[in-house]
């Protein structure tokens, strides 16, 4: 019973954190909305049993790439955003869309992909499993996305360094 | 198995100890570093107040309280007012898991010295302090001022950057006991090498331990490495604009995280809480609190006696031994420790 409220509870203040960092104007604010919406994110997985990926959500979301967001913002010293009055199209369509979609998405995947839904705190997490899997069922799609992340880490190198001296000319 | 109310209870009672004694620990650690720190410099440090200036921590704290509480104009007043909560809460919470002692019972009841003993304690430990970096970041944003904004800038650039050499300089410690919870990385501990020497994790894992030193160092912005707040560059870097309790608010997180970051390394490299036992059932059950609180006090100690003795880095030096000399020096070790492992198994 108290999982369930918790649960519950953490998933409105997801939810909640989620629409604040739509309607902030300021980037700083919007970054710190969606730390809200990862550290809740966490919570949700503890609760559902899975601590390890909970964890490792706080530290890689929350404490890593989060921190690089609002340093970044902070660098560039980003301003205010300008507000448009919005399209009446958009207000229209969009809501009544959004809702219909989001709906449709929920029913398909419940009804038709053999999905089940896991009890509270019924998720196997402990560290032993999650490393487990990673290393011997899913060893190969875990090692290409480690290549992956390295070709992104160097993209990031090539366009980071400072460009090739120009040659002098003889 | 306890009950609900004797757990809710039982924890509640733990909680409002361990805060009392680490914000008592935090105060006094201070004034250890007054004391120290003027020694060296040849100084008496505190003497005024009480007995060897040991009432000083209160009189700071009345002061700070009665001071006014300033404002500047122009800064962006949520946040101000919001980053010095945070990077005190941040700097509080990860003593949740920390355990100081064997299980005890009381009447009946038994409990471990500990809030609460998770399985996965050491990465509550680094997730909560890897969130402490938004107090420091987000304080020298909004205050809107030069040095305040460099100094949160360099904050938040260090912490990311030796937070990779200190998560990888801990992975070693974890093959070795093959567990995340502190607790049982403790009892792997126990014994001895060749009948004389402590099975602690230092002995193997000596690397580590000198990166887990200097990564800490650098995470809690102390000198060395303390540019954040570089008192001759910057004023005093990202708390540049607070004052009065806001201003003691981040003068307490930064104790509190030394005093995390000194649990950790006894937990971790120096055997946590095991030592002699002897004497009476009392006794023996509040000794691995003594040896554990020595091992801290030690660390504390050489932590202060760094400060009293170095210079502090150039930005591009800490850089610098950062990524290009922890970082590898860290996966080496790892990979090292892993192929042993894996060798003897």
């Amino acid at each position: 019973m108290l999982h369930l409220i918790l649960f519950l509870g953490f998933g409105a203040v997801c939810v909640a954190g989620a629409v604040n960092l739509l309607m902030q104007r300021h980037p700083i604010n919007s970054a710190l909305s969606l730390v809200v919406v990862m550290g809740s994110l966490a919570a949700e997985y503890l609760l559902l049993g899975a601590e390890f990926v909970a964890a490792v959500q706080v530290i890689v979301y929350a404490g890593a790439v989060m921190v690089l967001f609002v340093f970044v913002i902070m660098l560039l010293n980003a301003g205010e955003e300008e507000e448009t009055k919005g399209s009446r199209v958009a207000v229209i369509f969009g809501i009544p869309g959004t809702l219909v979609g989001s709906l449709l998405i929920a029913w398909v995947l419940l009804e038709h992909s053999g999905t089940r839904s896991v009890a509270v705190g019924a998720l196997p997490g402990p560290p032993k499993t999650i490393g487990w899997l990673l290393f011997h069922d899913y060893l190969l799609p875990f090692e290409v996305t480690s290549v992956l992340v390295l070709i992104a880490i160097m993209g990031a190198v090539v366009l980071a360094a400072p460009p090739e001296s120009p040659r002098r000319e003889n | 198995m306890l009950s609900v109310e004797t757990f809710v209870a039982v924890s509640l009672i733990k909680t409002v100890i361990a805060l009392a004694v680490l914000l008592t620990a935090v105060a006094y650690t201070v004034w250890l570093e007054r004391k120290v720190v003027g020694h060296i410099q040849n100084r008496w440090g505190p003497t005024r107040v009480g007995p060897f200036g040991l009432l000083q921590p209160l009189a700071d704290g009345v002061k700070f309280m009665f001071k006014e509480d300033l404002i500047p104009p122009h800064v962006y007043k949520p946040l101000f007012i919001a980053a010095p909560m945070l990077a005190v809460v941040f700097a509080l919470t990860s003593i949740a898991v920390i355990p100081v002692g064997n299980t005890i019972s009381i009447g009946g009841i038994q409990t471990s010295l500990q809030i609460a003993d998770v399985n996965i304690g050491l990465l509550i430990v680094l997730g909560v302090t890897s969130l402490g970096v938004y107090g420091v970041a987000l304080a020298g944003w909004s205050s809107n001022s030069k040095y305040s904004l460099l100094g949160g800038l360099r904050a938040s650039a260090q912490m990311v950057s030796y937070e990779i050499a200190l998560g990888l300089s801990l992975v070693g410690v974890l093959i070795l006991s093959g567990s995340f919870s502190l607790r049982e990385i403790v009892d792997a501990q126990s014994g001895t090498y060749l009948g004389f020497i402590p099975r602690w994790n230092i002995f193997p894992q000596f690397i580590a331990f000198f990166i887990y030193l200097m990564a800490a160092y650098a995470e809690t912005n102390r000198i060395p490495f303390d540019l954040p707040e570089a008192e001759t560059e910057l004023v005093a870097g990202y708390h540049t604009e607070y004052s009065a309790m806001k201003f003691a608010m981040f003068f307490m997180a930064e104790y509190a995280n030394m005093i995390t970051v000194a649990c950790l390394a006894s937990l971790l490299f120096l055997g946590g809480w095991h030592g002699p036992l002897f004497g009476p059932p009392l006794l023996q059950a509040l000794l691995p609190v003594f040896w554990f609180a020595l091992r801290i006090f030690g660390f504390l100690f050489v932590y202060i006696w760094v400060r009293g003795t170095l210079p502090r880095f150039r930005y591009d030096q800490l850089m610098a031994f950062g990524w290009k000399f922890l970082l590898p020096l860290a996966i080496a070790n790892l990979v090292v420790t892993a192929l042993v492992v894996a060798v003897r198994a």
